[in-house]
């Protein structure tokens, strides 16, 4: 019998600050190996911090199902406070995120105005585009999402204040999510300082806007996007209660979990779908029929896609955007008969347990079908299938993000086709930072898209 | 057997974020309440609910519902 026991640990620890250096240049590795040698519950190190690793239906759903009390998100990030700013609330607590959703543009009840910005926004993007050309795929997308982000999230004012400069500054700052924050979020090297430069660029930029806000006469109240709300803000005395500082702490935290997750889940949706020509023609086609009553495609991205929408779940499975999620063990914490001691990072891999065989079949194939009844993978595996967490940590954006994407997706495939500028294969992912993002090279040619004129109606 | 009175839906509190899909699919079923949770406004739903109720499940973001009579 198996009674309370201690992590197992994995194997490679450096002698120097453990599986750190793997960490970085190899994470998905990594993990893969915590399972493969100590099955659900294995340990890796990260110089002083032990990090304690669970994969499996059963360990995940534990890790999911913990309270804020045993399992706390803030302290685990180390490498988001720079990121956010000092005395900017990093993550919020489940209650807050809760208020969030029920004050906030989250809720169903706005995902009709937001898909029709988001629809909007994409055309924006592709009217400058010629009959053929080449976009980079990361480049396009991070831009396309900043727009549809503030858009959405602070209001369609403040995107009209923004140009390319922003969407350059805000990679910045995602590229600063180098797993070294774990020993030292300050450390001095290049992407720490290339991540400080970014976020005063935004505060300058945003510091702007306010002047120029400030400068203008007060908008009527219905006339006010988030901005204008937290500028009426007064302390006694009269002057502003929110800093420049302040206020781009909070933006960047509305829209960075957003930002960097849906722009990749765009660029490998059609990756995958240039891998494979026939799942791209069924695509279309279900598209084309989806349309052909002439409906706008946001009123669409609300309503079924089917096809599309299961091609985006194995994106997200395949190539999911956050590998690896981490808590921070404030007690003692056990799982499976296994102790936590308080002090322990713990961590889901969402790259492991999205390929789980045990979950499903051939995990590394792409097959969207395997989301179409009667095998509906995602819901049989709610502790597997985690693209998006689980439970009541859930991400509260995936339905607005599930939207977004389709949104996205409707407009370019109906008006564009595109093919892959480079061989298949060489599509991937970058690792080396927390933050996953595309690696460069990421191109891809466009053409616009020549359609057979439909039969007119009877 | 018992003549059921309506359809029956189970609401999984460990689940629900309070997105109001349901509420925005079956207004006269669900409500999402001042603590952000769903409640049910009627707690036997008649048939005339079925294709609205159907929906809410099928759409809940977390997965929160299940019709498990009727």
């Amino acid at each position: 019998m198996n009674t309370s026991s201690v992590p197992q640990k994995v194997s490679g620890d450096d002698g120097n600050t453990g599986h750190l250096e793997e960490l970085r240049s190899d994470p998905i590795g990594l993990m893969q190996r915590v399972r493969d040698e100590c099955g659900d519950i294995g340990e890796f190190r990260l110089a002083d911090k032990q990090v304690v690793l669970l994969s499996g239906a059963e360990a995940n759903s534990a890790f999911f199902r913990a309270s804020e009390e045993e399992l706390d998100q803030a302290a685990a990030y180390p490498f988001m406070k720079p990121i956010f700013g000092e005395g900017v609330v990093f993550d919020a607590s489940a209650e807050r995120r809760g208020e969030m959703l029920k004050n906030q543009s989250l809720r169903d009840k706005f995902m009709r105005g937001h898909a029709e910005k988001i629809a909007s926004e994409v055309e924006r993007m592709v009217a400058n585009w010629d009959e053929e050309g080449e976009i980079n795929l990361l480049e396009f997308f991070a831009e396309l999402t900043i727009y549809t982000s503030t858009a959405c999230l602070i209001g369609q004012k403040f995107r009209e204040e923004l140009d390319v400069r922003f969407a350059e500054l805000f990679h910045g700052l995602e590229q600063g999510t180098d797993a070294l924050a774990f020993v030292d979020p300050y450390m001095d090297i290049e992407s720490f300082r290339a991540r400080d430069a970014s976020r005063a660029g935004l505060v300058v930029l945003i510091e702007e806007i306010m002047d120029k806000r400030l400068a203008a006469p007060t908008p009527d109240k219905e006339d006010m996007d988030l901005l204008d709300v937290m500028l009426s803000v007064r302390n006694a005395d009269g002057a502003l209660r929110f800093s420049a500082h302040e206020v781009t702490g909070m933006f960047i935290s509305l829209i960075f979990a957003g930002h960097h997750t849906t722009a990749g889940t765009a660029s490998w949706t059609l990756i995958e779908l240039l891998r494979h020509p026939d799942l791209m023609n069924s695509v279309n086609a279900e598209l084309d029929e989806l349309f052909a009553d002439g409906s706008e495609v946001s009123y669409q991205a609300l309503r079924e896609i089917p096809l599309l929408e299961s091609c985006l779940k194995e994106s997200l499975r395949l190539h999911p955007p956050l590998i690896l999620l981490l808590r921070l063990a404030l007690e003692e914490f056990e799982v499976e008969g296994v102790n936590i001691d308080a002090g322990k990072l713990v961590g889901v891999s969402l790259s492991v347990s999205n390929r789980l065989p045990e979950a499903f079949v051939d995990p590394d194939v792409y097959d969207p079908y395997r989301y179409m009844e009667p095998r509906r993978d995602d819901i049989e595996n709610p502790w597997s299938w985690i693209p998006f967490g689980a439970g009541r940590h859930r991400c509260i954006g995936a339905n607005f993000a599930m939207m977004q994407l389709k949104a996205i997706c409707s407009v370019l495939l109906q008006d564009w086709t595109f093919e892959l500028s480079q061989p298949p294969e060489s599509y991937r992912n970058d690792h080396a930072r927390m933050v996953v993002q595309l690696a460069q090279p990421c191109s891809v040619k466009y053409r616009r898209r020549v359609r057979v004129p439909q039969e007119a109606g009877v | 057997m018992a003549e059921p009175v309506g359809l029956q839906v189970e609401i999984n509190l460990e689940f629900c974020q309070g997105h109001g899909v349901c509420e925005s699919e079956a207004p006269e079923v669900f409500r999402v309440n001042d603590d952000r949770q769903v409640e049910l406004i009627d707690s036997a739903p008649g048939e005339d609910q079925r294709a609205a109720i159907e929906l809410a499940v099928k759409y809940c973001p977390t997965r929160a519902l299940r019709i498990i009579q009727g």
